[in-house]
């Protein structure tokens, strides 16, 4: 047998296995549906294409929210890791802000920015500024003393320094808060649309909650995880193709 | 073994012959309180190889990194070319012994040498004729696409040689440069180093532990005694240029200096 094949072996028993065992029971229960009809509701989903724009919707807010909130985290960490008396002067803001759960902003986001794209990508931005400020100012933390040295030896101005040295030293760190944050970034937006935003993968799970169908509710959540283990794959490939080299230095370190 | 006249320089001025590169005036450091280096003064001529031996703790990096500029002395001074010098200097070269270090890894080799011309402000359309020169000199030709990690040891630490003579130095600062590399590399690389500062003439201050190195290399050995860092002993090699790995070191000259100097090294640490 194959290392694939050993591999699903368990997965496809265990499926196989709940799919009598439902339908044997002959269940009412309202958290559960045979594998089948999961399988046949999110084709039916995806077909009618209710499952592709609610997928739209909140990869828009992910993304969104990553690229607003990535963006300020970069900056201010990269600023905060280049200017140490700024950062001291910082500590007590960012470490009294960075611990408020970003969906307890909810509340506060939809009574000021109202239902939409604009409130879940604020929520979102806000979950994804820390990752980055916190993992860039520990990137360039980390950065080799020497090649800083050598920058000082070799006379680069400051703008050389940044450019040349600090930010490819500690872009494969960076590039990893990023991938982080991208995570976060899909579990916020879906946690936004459960809990307040009528939009998006987060709202359809709930209508089918709701609409007392179980089969469509596993639908969207199996949805949820292949559209994240995409990201995931997207992400780890854009690494090695962006990185290159550089890449590599992070998993030799 | 003349112990006694050697320890009368410690202290004194360390003159060289001819005009001088590099002059330590009376240099004192100290960190956090805990004296490094002692009132110490020491000067080396124009196109001369001085080597600095001694125990561990003696501050010969440190006095490496006074005169690269890299540490301001609290007390004394450092000129080099007659110059003072306050900070990092582009004719003053400092070659670091943890090459692996000090090369950027996502840079290739002849990248990690562009990146002296870039600091330089050189311009585009001549970096590439001005690496391809320096890596040939080093014995990198056919290398420049390499990344560092691709690279022996050997090979990384002639890469960060080429970026530093990038840097046209009249002084090359060399800190225990081939510490780290097999016996047979460091011979191969101390004969090229000798050649390459015949070729351009440059000053050069070689921080090592290793004496026969120091005695190889040098036209001057000179021993520091630790805690603090001071001058205890200064040797002139009064062996032929150009040097050879066989017969230079069987010279009864090369042996009697490396006796004087290892009972220096013995009685320092002891």
């Amino acid at each position: 047998m194959s290392r694939a094949a050993k591999a699903l072996a368990i997965p496809a028993a265990l499926l196989v296995a709940a799919e009598i065992a439902i339908r044997l029971s002959g269940t009412t229960s309202l958290a559960v549906a045979p594998p089948s009809s999961v399988v046949m509701a999110l084709l039916a989903a995806l077909g009618d294409g209710t499952m592709l724009a609610a997928t739209r919707d909140t990869l828009a807010c992910a993304f969104g929210g990553l690229i607003v909130g990535g963006a300020i985290g970069l900056v201010l960490g990269l600023l905060f890791g280049l200017v140490r008396p700024l950062d001291r002067l910082m500590e007590l803001t960012v470490e009294a802000i960075r611990p408020i759960p970003s969906v307890a902003l909810i509340p506060i986001g939809m009574l000021s920015l109202g239902f939409g794209y604009g409130f879940e990508i604020a929520i979102v931005a806000f979950a994804c500024v820390w990752t980055m400020l916190i993992m860039t100012r520990a990137a360039i933390a980390g950065i080799e003393p020497r090649l800083l040295e050598v920058s000082r030896a070799l006379r680069l101005s400051t703008h050389q320094r940044i450019f040349k040295i600090v930010i490819p030293a500690a872009l494969p760190r960076i590039i990893v808060a990023l991938r982080l944050a991208a995570g976060f970034a899909l579990v916020v937006a879906v946690t936004v649309e459960i809990a307040a935003n009528p939009q998006g993968l987060g709202y359809g799970i709930l209508i089918a909650q709701q609409s007392l169908s179980p089969q469509l509710m596993l639908a969207y959540l199996l949805w949820i995880g292949l559209v994240g283990y995409g990201l995931n794959v997207l992400l780890s490939l854009a690494q090695q193709r962006l990185l290159g080299r550089a890449a590599m230095v992070e998993v030799r370190q | 073994m003349g112990r006694a006249d050697l320890h009368g320089l410690a202290g004194q001025n360390a003159c060289a012959a001819g005009p001088t590169a590099i002059e330590f005036q009376n240099v004192d450091l100290s960190y956090s309180g805990k004296p490094i280096l002692a009132d110490l003064s020491l000067a080396v001529g124009k196109g001369e190889i001085v080597c600095i031996i001694g125990p561990s703790g003696c501050g010969k990096t440190t006095a490496l990194r006074v005169a690269g500029g890299l540490v301001q002395p609290g007390s004394g001074s450092v000129t080099v070319g007659g110059k003072p010098i306050t900070g990092p200097r582009r004719d003053v070269a400092i070659v670091f012994q943890d090459y692996g270090k000090a090369l950027l890894p996502w840079r290739t080799a002849a990248g990690n040498v562009s990146l002296a011309l870039e600091a330089a402000g050189t311009p585009v359309r001549e970096r590439k004729d001005r690496i391809h020169v320096l890596l040939e000199k080093v014995g990198l030709h056919g290398h420049a696409d390499k990344y560092p990690t691709e690279m022996s040891g050997g090979m990384q630490q002639r890469l960060q040689i080429a970026r530093c003579l990038a840097q046209e130095p009249s002084v090359l600062l060399m800190d225990e440069p081939f510490g780290a590399l097999d016996a047979m590399t460091r011979q191969t690389l101390q004969d090229e180093t000798l050649s390459i500062v015949a070729e351009t003439g440059a000053t050069v201050f070689f921080v090592t532990h290793d004496l026969e190195e120091a005695i190889y290399l040098g036209d001057r050995v000179i021993g520091l005694l630790p805690n603090p860092g001071r001058i205890g002993t200064i040797a002139r090699v009064d062996l032929p240029r150009p040097r050879n790995q066989l017969e230079t070191r069987e010279m009864p000259e090369f042996l009697r200096l490396r006796r004087t100097l290892f009972d220096f090294i013995e009685k320092a640490e002891g």
